[in-house]
């Protein structure tokens, strides 16, 4: 053993497990592999929520109706990534943003790519760009790129931020 | 139809251990179990960097068992593993580790003795577990 003083330790946390995806998110996996995103509405407050939500948090009330929304949206903010960590995915530098996909009111953090991360912009007007092959996830979804509308203002999305 | 997929949520983290934890885990290593004494003349065990009443400096090191009381155990059905909440002598707190023994011995303020690991890294579980006390 060594003499030195202990300075520091790895400390790993690691979780396998298998989820399974309630009906609801079922749903919404399904409705992903024919390329489409659909949210669910609360039925009180009539919020659309993407992913779909089985209840509406707001209200308590379960949500019961489906509703195709999309595939264009705004980045209402966002945070760009210039440094590796283990396990990373892509290449930086990329952007993550959240996005309020038209038709929702809850912005879903996501990935926006086609874009210099130096001209991300809060306001700036994207759509959904899909994978060639699609499967039930998100990744389907395989990032967000600019789709050439004008930036919108701050107020028009501000209450969903 | 159910779907399922496998999921696996990884943090590869290594962290620095500062002044306090460094001591700690350090004489871990060597062989002994020491805690922090502080202003109030409290002995944390394991210790922590600051008296959580005050939120004060701990101060000097105190060592501590090996031998210490169950203040609180769980068992999963055998062949399932049990932890308890052990209160070293010399210390004024308990620490959550492995039960080693036969859990159908544990029993709130049982007497148990910490076996330390053969092999020695600086990690906490350089305690292999808690047995009951001979």
């Amino acid at each position: 053993m060594s003499d030195d003083p202990v300075t520091r330790f790895k400390a790993p946390v690691r979780l396998d497990y298998t989820v399974t995806a309630g009906s609801v998110t079922a749903d919404f996996l399904r409705e992903i592999l024919k390329g489409r995103l659909v949210g669910r509405r609360c039925p009180d407050c009539r919020c659309v929520y993407l992913p779909p939500r089985s209840a509406c948090p707001t209200c308590g009330v379960i949500t019961t109706e489906q509703i195709e929304v999309g595939p264009n949206g705004t980045v209402t903010t966002f945070s760009v990534i210039r440094f590796p960590f283990e396990g990373q995915v892509l290449e930086p530098p990329y952007a993550c943003a959240h996005v309020l996909v038209d038709g929702t009111d809850t912005p879903l953090l996501h990935i926006v790519g086609n874009c210099d991360v130096d001209d991300m912009r809060m306001g700036m007007r994207v759509r959904a760009v899909w994978a060639e092959e699609l499967k039930p996830t998100l990744a389907s979804v395989r990032y967000f790129e600019p789709n050439g509308e004008p930036d919108v203002t701050y107020d028009s999305f501000s209450g969903h931020v | 139809m159910e779907l399922t997929s496998p999921f696996t949520l990884e943090y590869a983290y290594k962290r620095s251990l500062g002044p306090v934890l460094s001591r700690f885990f350090t004489a871990l290593r060597d062989g002994r179990l020491e805690g922090v004494r502080t202003a109030t003349g409290r002995v944390l065990f394991p210790p922590l960097e600051y008296d959580p009443d005050t939120g004060e400096d701990v101060g000097e090191p105190v060592e501590v068992g090996p031998g210490g009381v169950v203040t609180a155990w769980t068992a999963a059905p055998p062949p399932g593993e049990a932890w308890v909440l052990v209160r070293l002598d010399g210390a004024d707190t308990a620490m959550l580790h492995r039960f080693t023994g036969d859990p159908a011995s544990l029993e709130t303020g049982l007497r148990v003795t910490a076996r330390l690991a053969e092999q020695r890294v600086g990690f906490i579980t350089d305690i292999a577990g808690f047995e009951v006390e001979a």
